[in-house]
This record gives structure tokens, C-alpha cells and sequence, in this order.
């Protein structure tokens, strides 16, 4: 007999990957579990706000239309999903998963939910409990910018997910969880790792961080881009788990992309802080014991992944106002279109100002895209350009300013320089700039609820 | 000692961090790690980067990987959506620093 392998597939790196991904996972070959991720820090305030304003709403509404579209194979195959697709709402779209689920004619499949991780109703009661919620960057505690948060969720991990497959359920709808958690709780679920065994969770946690960018680990972003073969049908990747840890990275026969250590190198570098210290709810992996080899065309092993035991408190993730931003954008076709750009910027400026409206320079912004501006000091400089696209943005706390400034981007075409065109879209309006406050709780303060209902 | 642009030798991808990016670069070949650790220091990466990078550079290694993590301290025009620049996520820095300039001695790079 061979040994027990289990196969788990990421389709969705984040909200707004293609929704090709998971389609084509569950068609084009093998599956076991097929896992999404869809939220990101200032995706939390958005779906905080559509909640305010409708109680049914506040999580991934993509998420229930790809499961629509994927339902057949995933009931007939009897593919397990999990996604962190609740939002701030795992209620409302478990509610509309098994409504989906009854209207497609499925009977007895098992939703589960994740909540708990919200704690946006709870920050007042967690200051006065001893939790000032610094913010990791620069230590100033929460109490300052508390009437201005939009949301607050904590980071967690992989337990609350083997418990709710451990409760049989079929689909699972987590909240603010950990992307690799995603991957880590059913090899957790699978083999049976204890919560102790920090090797294994950290494994799990280093499959779950390879996978979590969707493409990125087969080909998606890789500098040698030439070298990827047919990236329209770039295959998702999977990863098939072993119960001693290690793991193969591949995708689907006849997928395009590639898997190679190149890539899942490049994949294991991103957002990577201290290599020795990637920090989730569940372990401390260290990166540095990682050990990689090609073992076939489109198969790389993983092993050797070392963990020690997770630290006392959670992340919490925390969004909160910080005024309102516009930026708009302006063709400029040559001759001259950089000294014409530059000319238009000084244009809107000089307008604004004759209408009593400043912004300090700090908060403008000014590029003259075509000329080099992401390799700013870098690399030289492009000369006699014939055509350049002008960005320009600014931001501040005065919504009515920000506003004042879109309306001074189209008269351009009329009353600047000649050449000025690609005005499409509308004015630009403000929107509200979503800052990012990370900081730490006490593991304790904090209690996941699973859910489990049936079509 | 020839001088050859760093995408020569190594491969690189990076995103944000918080206000910062972090730009990992990774050896075309185990043979080229120990160049990439006396070569890439993060003054020189700070220097590669003084228009983009605001703040401080720190460097990790990762030799399992034949590889280097550069951390770039406020290199985004601010953190989360508060950024108005065409990169806020620093999703160009990895292609920024491979196209620094490297002294590679004679002999290690095949043809």
C-alpha cells in the first residue's frame, strides 16, 4: 500500500484573483481540498462599512458565486473547502452558501463557520481589561486613534479549523484566519498532528505560506519570465502532504506555469520578515531550516521544516480613518510631453491655490509614468519621451479639498498645453485613506466559536 | 573582475511590509551565495535605493536558500491605502535591486 498523501489546492490568492482558478483546480485534475483567501487589511474596513449599512452584508460575495459555479464537482468529488471568505459576517454567508447549496438541489452538506476573531465591539473592554493594543510599529496605544477605527480583528490560526472539519463539515467559512492556515489545518485534520508538535504545524505553515499568493509559486511574478510556459493557463498550485511533514509542491498535468525550486524559492522569500521567525497563531516557523528539491518535471519536495512552540499573544489587525485621498491621471503625448507634464501639474497647483486651496507638498504627489518613476535614482532616465502618462494625487483631511482637486484635471485638455488627452472616467473623488494598525492581545482575551449548519 | 548586472547571478521578488517592502534576492547558483553576502550589503542596498527608501535597511540570510531578505524601511510613501505613489506595495523593488551593478571575479560566471 502506498503511503497516505493528501492533496490541497489554493485557487484564490486574494480577492480579485482570477475566478479561473478554483474553476479550473477542480476540473483539470485530483483534489482533496481546495482553499481561498480573500481578505486583506483594508479589505476588513470595506466589509465592516457594507455591514453598517446592511446587516446581510460584510464578507466575500465573490466567494458564494464561485462556489455556485463550482458546487457539481465539489459534491460529487467530495472536495473539502475552506476559505477565509466570512469577513466580518461568517453568519450571513453561511447563510448564503446553504442557500446556493438547497437552490443547486444538494442535500446534507455540512457549512461550517469560524467567528470570534471580530473584535471591533469589544476594543473599549479590552483597554479597560489591561489591553492597551499598541501599535507594533511605533508603540502609541490604541486609546488615540479609538474613535477613528473602522475595524479590529484578531489573526487566527489553524485550531479552530480542524475542529470544525473534525465536526465533518464539508465547506468551512472563516473570518480573519491566517492565510497559511488555510493549508495548515487539514494536513493538521489529516495526520492527526497534536498542537504540540511544532515541526509538523511549522511544515504545515510553510505549505500553507507557499501556496497562499495563488500563482505566485508556479511561474506568477518570477523574474525569468520568459522561461514560464503558456501563463494564460497558468496552473494553481497543490500541495500533497505526507504525515511526517514533508510535502511535494505541483500542479495540475498540462497546466501551464512551472514549478521549480526557482520559483518556490521566490514564492518562500515574499513578505518575508526574520527568516527564522515567521510568527502565526499557531507556531513559530523558522524559515532557515527549509530544505527544497526537484524530484520531478513539475514537483518540488519540501522538508526538513523546523518549528518552536507559538508565542503568548495573537495579532490583531486594526483599520482606521486617516482622511481622504484622490489621484487622477492625464495623457500627454509629445513633442516635449515630459516639460508639457510637468507643466500641467504646476497648472492644477497654481489653479487651486487662486481657489484658496493648498496641499504642503508631503501630501502631493507627482509622476510622470513612462519616465522611469518606479526606478526613481536608479536607473537612467528615458530621454525625449513621446508620450508620458501624468499621475498626480494628493491627500488630506478635508474631504471638500480633495474633491476641489479632481475637478481641475480635465480643464487641462482645453486650457494647458497642446497633446493633453486620455482624460477617461470621471473626475477623481476622495476616498477615505484606510491605515493600518497592528498590534498584539493575549491569547486568552480571545475565543473562536465553529458553527456547523446543513443544506 | 567583470562587472555584470545583479539579475546575472541571482533572481528576486518583493511586496510590501507594512510601510516598508521587503525585497528577497535568491543565487542562480549556490556558488554565487557567498558573492551576494559580501557584495550586497544593506548600506549598499540603502544606497541603491536612497530615492525610494526613506528609513533604515535591514538584512537577513538565508543561506538554505542561497538567499538574502532585505527589509526597506518606509520605501512606500506611506503604509496601508495612505500611499498615493504607482507602487505602494513594492511590488518593483525586487526588480529595482537586480539592476545593480556587481563585481564578479573572473572564472565564476560560465558563459
Amino acid at each position: 500500500m502506498s503511503e497516505k498523501t493528501v492533496r490541497v489546492a489554493n485557487g484564490q490568492g486574494f480577492w480579485g484573483d482570477s475566478p479561473l482558478g478554483p474553476v479550473r483546480l477542480v476540473r483539470e485534475g485530483p483534489l482533496d481540498y481546495l482553499t481561498m483567501d480573500y481578505l486583506a487589511e483594508v479589505t476588513m474596513s470595506i466589509l465592516q462599512k457594507l455591514k453598517s449599512r446592511d446587516p446581510s452584508k460584510g464578507y466575500a460575495t465573490d466567494f458564494v458565486k464561485t462556489l455556485e459555479r463550482i458546487l457539481p464537482e465539489v459534491v460529487e468529488k467530495n472536495i473539502k473547502v475552506i476559505a477565509n471568505a466570512g469577513g466580518v459576517n461568517p453568519r450571513a454567508c453561511q447563510e448564503a452558501v446553504l442557500e446556493t447549496i438547497r437552490k443547486a438541489g444538494y442535500q446534507g452538506v455540512k457549512v461550517g463557520i469560524v467567528s470570534g476573531d471580530n473584535i471591533l465591539d469589544r476594543l473599549e473592554e479590552l483597554i479597560a481589561s489591561g489591553e492597551p493594543l499598541k501599535n507594533m510599529d511605533d508603540g502609541r496605544p490604541l486609546s488615540e486613534v479609538l474613535h477613528r477605527v473602522l475595524s479590529a480583528n484578531v489573526y487566527v490560526g489553524a485550531e479552530p479549523l480542524v475542529e470544525a472539519l473534525g465536526q465533518g463539515a464539508q465547506i468551512i467559512i472563516a473570518g480573519r484566519c491566517t492565510d497559511p492556515a488555510l493549508v495548515a489545518a487539514p494536513l493538521i485534520h489529516e495526520f492527526g498532528w497534536s498542537f504540540d508538535d511544532h515541526d509538523r504545524l511549522a511544515a504545515g505553515t510553510v505549505a500553507g505560506h507557499i501556496l497562499e499568493c495563488g500563482a505566485q509559486c508556479t511561474g506568477g511574478n518570477f523574474t525569468d519570465w520568459r522561461k514560464v510556459p503558456d501563463m494564460a493557463r497558468i496552473g494553481y498550485p497543490i500541495v500533497e502532504g505526507r504525515a511526517d511533514g514533508s510535502f511535494d509542491v505541483t500542479k495540475h498535468p498540462g497546466t501551464g506555469g512551472l514549478v521549480t525550486i526557482e520559483s518556490v524559492s521566490s514564492q518562500l522569500v515574499y513578505e518575508m520578515g526574520d527568516p527564522k521567525n515567521y510568527i502565526t497563531p499557531d507556531v513559530v516557523a523558522d524559515f532557515s531550516s527549509i530544505q527544497l528539491e526537484q524530484v520531478g518535471d513539475e514537483r518540488v519536495r519540501v522538508s526538513g521544516v523546523q518549528g518552536r512552540p507559538r508565542t503568548e499573544t495573537l495579532k490583531v489587525s486594526i483599520s482606521y480613518s486617516q482622511g481622504y485621498k484622490a489621484v487622477g491621471q492625464l495623457v500627454v503625448a509629445g513633442p516635449d510631453a515630459e516639460a508639457k507634464a510637468r507643466l500641467c501639474a504646476d497648472i492644477i497647483w497654481k489653479r487651486l491655490s487662486l481657489d484658496g486651496v493648498e496641499f504642503p507638498a508631503s501630501d502631493r504627489l507627482v509622476e510622470l509614468v513612462g519616465s522611469g518613476v518606479c526606478f526613481d535614482g536608479i536607473a537612467p532616465a528615458p530621454e525625449n519621451l513621446s508620450e508620458v502618462a501624468l499621475r498626480i494625487g494628493v491627500r488630506s483631511p478635508n474631504r471638500a479639498d480633495v474633491d476641489r482637486f479632481g475637478m481641475e484635471l480635465a480643464p487641462l485638455v482645453t486650457s494647458g498645453p497642446p497633446g493633453v488627452t486620455g482624460f477617461a472616467g470621471g473626475r477623481p473623488k476622495a476616498t477615505e485613506i484606510v491605515s493600518y494598525w497592528p498590534a498584539l492581545v493575549s491569547r486568552e482575551k480571545v475565543e473562536t466559536q465553529v458553527v456547523i449548519e446543513e443544506s | 573582475m567583470a562587472q555584470v548586472e545583479l539579475s546575472r547571478i541571482a533572481y528576486a521578488r518583493s511586496g510590501d511590509k507594512g510601510d516598508g517592502s521587503n525585497v528577497g534576492v535568491i543565487a542562480r547558483r549556490p556558488e554565487y551565495y557567498d558573492l551576494l553576502v559580501s557584495e550586497l550589503t544593506a548600506e549598499r542596498v540603502k544606497k541603491h535605493f536612497s530615492r525610494i527608501c526613506r528609513g533604515k535597511v535591514d538584512r537577513y540570510e538565508v543561506p538554505n536558500l542561497h538567499a538574502l531578505n532585505f527589509i526597506l524601511h518606509d520605501s512606500l510613501g506611506g503604509g496601508g491605502s495612505e500611499s498615493l505613489k504607482s507602487d505602494a506595495q513594492g511590488k518593483t523593488h525586487g526588480l529595482g535591486l537586480l539592476q545593480m551593478q556587481i563585481e564578479v571575479p573572473d572564472g565564476l560566471l560560465e558563459d
